[in-house]
């Protein structure tokens, strides 16, 4: 009916008879076709600008003590880092807060800085920062760019600073290599490293990447390598926003192989593999073309050395945090931050909640267990009280049938032997918290899956900063805390990682 | 003339009559609705709706400041020992619903019964006022187990595990949080107390 009367109107404005103004069904339809073009802009606009929205800028930081990364955040138009996150794994750090000043102890180190000053003074030294220093909320931002000015007088050593790649090498830690084809075979090219790497791998049509994220790789003397052999002509290497990448030019699709411990990287080309008329169809693999590191190791029995369990989800809201604010979000934003900081520090991770989905308690515990992880850690966050409440299991009393039997385990008592391995990585985390200031509490609790977990395991219960709500949302508040955590996991690795 | 004033005397002497028993009637109310509990530092001896008072220990939990305190009260007493922990139960559940709690419970928050079972079981049945409207939260939920267990405990000899049902079934947790699927063992729930106690 609409478009009869629209095409009507278009006849009238061809003919004589055309009216002055559109009769009302068509002024209708200009307005909803202005509207949807209206939705159609906007939309296209968010895409782009979504699109163009640059990643999270992050700092990799390479020592002999551990290799990590911390974020970048902008602050009038300069970047910055928290001084205390950068030093932290490194060595002891405490600071403290006095009106716009700011003290870091690392070691026997003082540092003072001034909120909006750009002296500071380092073991009674001055020291003049590039930009402002910046006090938020008790962390010390120092500008990216006097990193390797400043950080000498603390850790006393050298340190170099590739500042366009965000890439920061303290002491003699650089993973040098060399690549060269192999002599009986032009169409295989072999990477030696002076240290193991693990790098990712990933092909494209005419390339092969290796994409180092946790190693101090740096660049060979020229960054582009020419090997004289027309499957694989040449490579380059690159760096940027913490990572070192070595992409290889090649005509063949090429296969990677680990060997050496890590030192060696064997690229050759890929075969087709064959399939027998009993084997099951595998899934398709994307196109990485990866390749297990070591490859006559035998398996390792713990593929990941952390669980991260985002708590609640789906239907289960968990605690209504503010009108539009629920317990699940904020736990699912938590565990993804505490599982990239994890990994960034080298330790492997496995999520068990990554979308809104719902997860019983028991699939949450048998989720954990079978992953034979060194460490649980449930994620919950509250309205109540301020800084972060860090529990371990209450065990319930036991009853005749609870009991372990040979090998199997009480599955409401099955927490029982870990018990001290939990409280150990308790108490890290604590200390890690305190470290930063953060107001912490230990705590047991009747939580369940803590129960049903056989190996170490904590909930961390993140409670706003200080009387609002809304700071649980924040991304820097969310980035300290679970950079203080993972700390505190890292500095009780080995302790963890001992255990059976 | 004289019997004017006397009307209006004898008028304004009723309306006062009126409203003092109004009050009368007001106050009798507040006093009945408030509970015999009694701090250390305002020690008063309420009368006892049914047998006597007898000072006993009610363990409070304290939102602000996510801490468990122990506080003296005098309630009337039954002398059956089933009884006694009813009584105790629903005094403690009556602190909470007062307006200034420290620990607000739901409106409507019961105690529907408590069973003593030898040998040392107790079982706190609530209502499921109690549990729907529970606030949701690890330290909350934890606050009111270990205060209503240590309560019992504190003042009920030889009780050694604790079973908490909501209208008479088990349940998965108190409100999302607290598991309430098995029995509590009260030596541990002493030492989730001890934390409770302290800031640290």
């Amino acid at each position: 009916m609409l478009l009869t009367r629209w095409r009507r109107t278009l006849r009238g404005a061809n003919g004589s008879a055309a009216p002055k103004k559109p009769p009302k069904p068509f002024r209708s339809l200009n307005w909803r076709l202005a509207a949807g073009s209206g939705s159609a802009i906007f939309l296209f606009i968010a895409v782009l600008l979504l699109a163009a929205a640059p990643s999270e800028k992050r700092l990799s930081i390479y020592s002999t003590a551990a290799n990590y990364s911390v974020s970048v955040v902008q602050r009038q138009g300069h970047d910055y880092v928290g001084l205390l996150e950068v030093l932290e794994p490194l060595g002891t750090v405490t600071s403290k807060t006095d009106g716009p000043r700011w003290r870091l102890h690392y070691d026997n180190v003082l540092g003072e800085f001034v909120n909006e000053k750009t002296r500071a003074r380092v073991q009674g030294r001055d020291a003049d920062l590039a930009a402002k220093f910046i006090l938020e909320n008790g962390r010390g931002l120092i500008p990216v760019a006097s990193l390797s000015s400043l950080l000498p007088r603390f850790l006393g050593g050298p340190v170099t600073f590739h500042e366009s790649a965000e890439r920061l090498f303290i002491g003699s830690v650089a993973t040098h290599f060399t690549a060269s084809v192999a002599p009986d075979d032009s169409s295989r090219l072999i990477f030696h490293f002076s240290s193991p790497v693990n790098p990712s791998v990933a092909s494209e049509p005419g390339k092969l990447r290796l994409i180092f994220n946790h190693e101090p790789v740096t660049s060979p003397a020229s960054p582009t390598l020419t090997f004289g052999s027309k499957t694989i002509p040449s490579a380059i290497y690159s760096e940027g926003n913490g990572t070192a990448e070595i992409t290889v030019n090649t005509a063949i699709p090429l296969m990677a192989n680990f060997g050496n411990d890590g030192r060696t990287i064997t690229l050759a080309p890929a075969k087709s593999q064959p399939q027998t008329a009993a084997s099951v169809p595998a899934p398709p693999k994307p196109q990485a073309a990866l390749a297990p590191p070591v490859a006559q190791a035998p398996a390792p029995t713990r593929r990941y050395f952390a669980v991260i369990d985002a708590s609640h989800g789906g239907t289960d809201r968990g605690e209504a945090l503010g009108p539009t604010l629920a317990e699940k979000d904020i736990t699912l934003a938590l565990a993804r931050d505490l599982r990239q900081a994890l990994e960034s520090r080298g330790i492997t991770t496995l999520a068990v909640r990554d979308s809104d989905a719902n997860i019983s308690l028991d699939d949450r515990a048998f989720f954990t267990n079978t992953s034979h992880a060194a460490v649980y850690i449930a994620i919950h966050a509250a309205s109540s009280g301020h800084g972060v409440r860090i529990y371990t299991s209450m065990l319930p009393d036991s009853s005749a049938d609870d009991q372990d039997r040979g090998p199997f385990r009480s599955w409401p008592t099955a927490q029982l032997s870990s018990t001290s391995l939990s409280q150990m990585a308790a108490a890290g985390t604590a200390d890690a918290l305190k470290r930063i200031q953060i107001p912490v509490r230990v705590l047991t609790a009747p939580l369940r899956p803590l129960n049903n977990i056989v190996t170490a395991a904590i909930a961390v219960e993140v409670a706003p900063s200080g009387a609002d709500v809304s700071s649980l949302a924040s991304t820097d508040y969310q980035e300290l805390i679970t950079g203080a955590v993972a700390n505190g996991i890292m500095s009780i690795r080995t302790q963890l990682g001992a255990a059976p | 003339m004289i019997l004017r004033h006397f009307i209006i005397a004898l008028s304004l002497l009723l309306a006062a009559a009126l409203v003092m028993g109004v009050y009368a009637w007001h106050m009798r109310g507040r006093a009945a609705a408030t509970p015999a509990i009694l701090t250390d530092a305002q020690p008063v001896v309420a009368a006892p709706a049914t047998g006597p008072t007898e000072r006993i220990t009610l363990w409070i939990a304290y939102d602000d400041i996510g801490m468990l305190r122990a506080q003296s009260a005098q309630i009337p007493m039954p002398g059956a020992r089933q009884q006694r922990a009813e009584e105790l139960m629903r005094a403690l559940v009556q602190f909470y619903l007062e307006k200034n709690s420290p620990h607000p419970l739901a409106p409507g928050s019961e105690i529907r019964s408590v069973y003593l079972v030898d040998p040392g079981i107790a079982v706190i049945d609530v209502n499921a006022a109690f549990a729907d409207g529970h606030r949701s939260g690890i330290l909350p939920e934890d606050l009111t187990i270990a205060s209503l267990i240590q309560t019992i405990s504190a003042n009920i000899a030889g009780i050694s595990k604790v079973k908490i049902l909501v209208e008479g079934n088990r349940r998965e947790t108190l409100a999302g949080h607290a598991d309430l699927s098995h029995f509590f063992d009260v030596s541990a729930m002493n030492q989730l107390s001890t934390e409770l106690q302290s800031t640290q």
